[in-house]
């Protein structure tokens, strides 16, 4: 239940402002890739182009090609609500829907897709869902209870319940433990290596110690200047990209003496 | 037992106004008033005007000579912002006053919100003015008719308005379409209503014949009043849901129409309804083109499709300017009174349904 992006030749525009250049990149399938880079080089950007989030915003397309398993993302024909089930995101601020009850929030993809799920079945997804983000035993007492009345942190695992629970192939984060104290962001972090075993995981993180400890691979993006478009500069082990950089600019942005 | 330590003024207080300043220049304000007007000829408007006045000036003297000008300053604005205040309370105090002191006496009249004013004539007001009897007829007819013109006003005029801000914020996307939506929607705002009446009246007499006046041409007269603030008002709404949760729909695969329906919509729901409770509350009370599409009626008309009917505003405005007998009045303007707090009784009910609606479905929070 995990599939393997390949991006090749990949550019972003925004209208007629190219935001981000040539990217080629190989994630594999089960395996936890951070993209790492300085605010507005175009991380989330691409990110969100893997499953065409990109597109909601108006005047943003791409050129080039994202293939999941082979299958190009951006093939004409390609609807792209079946990608958004195959490729699920979870956000930088948590978002649980403010109407919905716990249960209804895990149950959001389902239910708002008008899928038929008897009350059983719904029972089992929420469970294996909650427990899959490790909020479980947090709330199995209130799910009728309102989605926002919980912490920050227990909001942002609900949202990853929230993704998981439409059983995606892949599962993007942009920044999910930016809003988040140190303990809720430990707590995610777990999830994440949890995550790896069934899941192809790409997170966007502005935290290196984080990305050093959650993920297998690390692409380091960078931005010439203002206005000029995002590069990937380098895409590595993690341990290479933190201790052996091949290229300068990573080698001064990991050990903090950039710019 | 502490001993109680006796000490002088704190040094942080000192040049201060004692606490009871305001009342005592108050009292001298309202003494000095009366002896004033009591000069040129007393009046009670005149003697609060010529207090609030002594008043202020007192107030703000005393304060600028004892503590500074800084103090003062912020004495007078307070006295202009409470006298604007006052000012503004004034028409809206006097109009529920006026209206329950003339209107209570129609309104506890037995059978007056349960018959109409059919067969009533004027004999039988002069006898119950020269008798001494009770005063015959109702507004039951009216009342019907405001209800039922409203609720097919608010039927055509919600789906229509929700529908354009939908497209407005959803679709729209400031595209040309879009900006000359918004555009016409203001100008909409702006129609006089008498204006709006003959509209409707004139695309009924071309559509379905000359003299048509039913109960439904004047809701389609209001709905073009209603509309524009329909719109507006679900577009401020539906702008305020959060990005965000729009994109955490997307992103599980949802569809952009059922994002809409189930997430957007949901959200917005409480503002949404209670602006669709305030558009109707703007309505309920238009004369002019009721009066143009609807006609006036003294019986009771259940076919909003048939047929001349009445409404409350109607009512009033012919009660007052024909009375139903000429020569006594008084009944008369007693049932307009009646009808009239029977109206703001009405507008004050939608309100509190529109907050009642408002905290009903607002997103719910809390563990």
């Amino acid at each position: 239940m995990s599939k393997r992006i390949d991006v090749k030749d990949l550019n972003v525009y925004y209208g007629s402002f190219l935001a981000v250049e040539d990217v080629n990149i190989n994630i594999e399938a089960k395996s936890v890739t951070a993209f790492i880079g300085p605010s507005g080089c175009g991380k989330s950007t691409f990110l969100r182009t893997l499953n065409r989030m990109h597109e909601v915003l108006p005047g943003a397309r791409v050129e080039g090609e994202v293939l999941l398993d082979g299958d190009n993302l951006y093939d004409a024909g390609v609807d792209p609500v079946t990608v958004r089930t195959q490729v699920g995101m979870v956000f930088q601020r948590p978002n649980p829907f403010p109407t919905m009850s716990i249960r209804d929030n895990v149950l959001a993809g389902v239910k708002l897709n008008n899928k038929k799920i008897s009350k059983g079945e719904a029972d089992a997804l929420v469970e294996k869902s909650l427990v899959g983000a490790n909020l479980w035993n947090e709330v199995k007492d209130r799910l009728d209870k309102p989605g926002s009345g919980l912490s920050g942190g227990q909001q942002q695992r609900l949202c990853i319940a929230r993704a998981i629970a439409v059983e995606p192939q892949v599962i993007l984060m942009d920044e999910p433990c930016s809003a988040l104290d140190p303990i809720s962001t430990l707590a995610v972090e777990d999830l994440i290596n949890e995550l790896k075993d069934q899941y192809t995981v790409v997170i966007v993180t502005h935290n290196m110690q984080q990305a050093a400890r959650v993920s297998d691979k690390t692409a380091f993006f960078n931005i010439a200047g203002t206005g000029k478009p995002g590069k990937l500069i380098e895409f590595a082990d993690t341990t290479t990209i933190f201790n052996n950089p091949s290229q300068k600019a990573t080698e001064d942005y990991v050990s903090g003496r950039f710019g | 037992m502490t001993a109680t330590v006796v000490r002088k003024r704190s040094a942080l207080t000192k040049g201060q106004l004692p606490k009871f300043a305001p009342y005592i220049v108050l009292a001298v304000a309202v003494i000095v008033g009366a002896a004033i007007l009591a000069l040129i000829g007393f009046n009670a408007f005149g003697w609060g005007v010529v207090s609030a006045a002594l008043f202020t000036i007192g107030l703000v003297a005393w304060s600028g000579a004892v503590e500074g000008a800084r103090k003062a300053k912020d004495k007078l604005a307070t006295c202009l912002i409470v006298g604007s205040f006052l000012i503004a309370l004034l028409p809206l105090v006097s109009v529920i006053w006026t209206v329950l002191v003339n209107g209570i006496p129609g309104l506890v009249t037995p059978g007056f919100l349960g018959t109409s004013m059919n067969g009533v004539t004027g004999a039988f007001d002069n006898k119950a003015v020269e008798e001494g009897g009770k005063v015959l007829g109702g507004i039951y007819h009216a009342l019907l008719g405001t209800l039922q013109i409203t609720l097919l006003a608010t039927v055509i005029s919600v789906p229509v308005g929700l529908l354009t801000a939908i497209y407005l914020v959803e679709y729209g996307n400031d595209r040309p379409l879009a900006r000359a939506i918004t555009f016409f929607v203001d100008v909409m705002t702006g129609i006089p209503s008498i204006v709006a009446g003959l509209f409707a009246a004139a695309f009924f007499f071309a559509v379905v014949g000359p003299g048509t006046k039913t109960g439904a041409v004047a809701a389609v007269a209001l709905s073009v009043l209603m509309i524009p603030v329909v719109v507006r008002s679900s577009e401020e709404m539906l702008k305020i849901v959060p990005n965000e949760l729009r994109e955490a729909s997307y992103a599980l695969g949802v569809r952009k129409w059922r994002t809409i329906t189930k997430v957007v919509i949901p959200t917005a729901i409480s503002g949404i309804a209670s602006g669709v409770t305030l558009a109707i509350a703007r309505v309920i009370g238009e004369t002019a083109p009721i009066l143009v599409t609807a006609g006036f009626a003294t019986t009771i008309n259940n076919n909003v499709f048939g047929g001349w009917m009445a409404s409350l505003p109607t009512f009033i405005y012919t009660q007052i300017l024909n009375p139903t007998s000429p020569s006594n009045p008084g009944p008369s303007d007693q049932r307009a009174w009646g009808a009239a707090l029977v109206l703001i009784i009405l507008v004050m009910l939608l309100n509190l349904g529109a907050r009642l609606i408002a905290r009903l479905f607002a997103p719910k929070t809390g563990r």
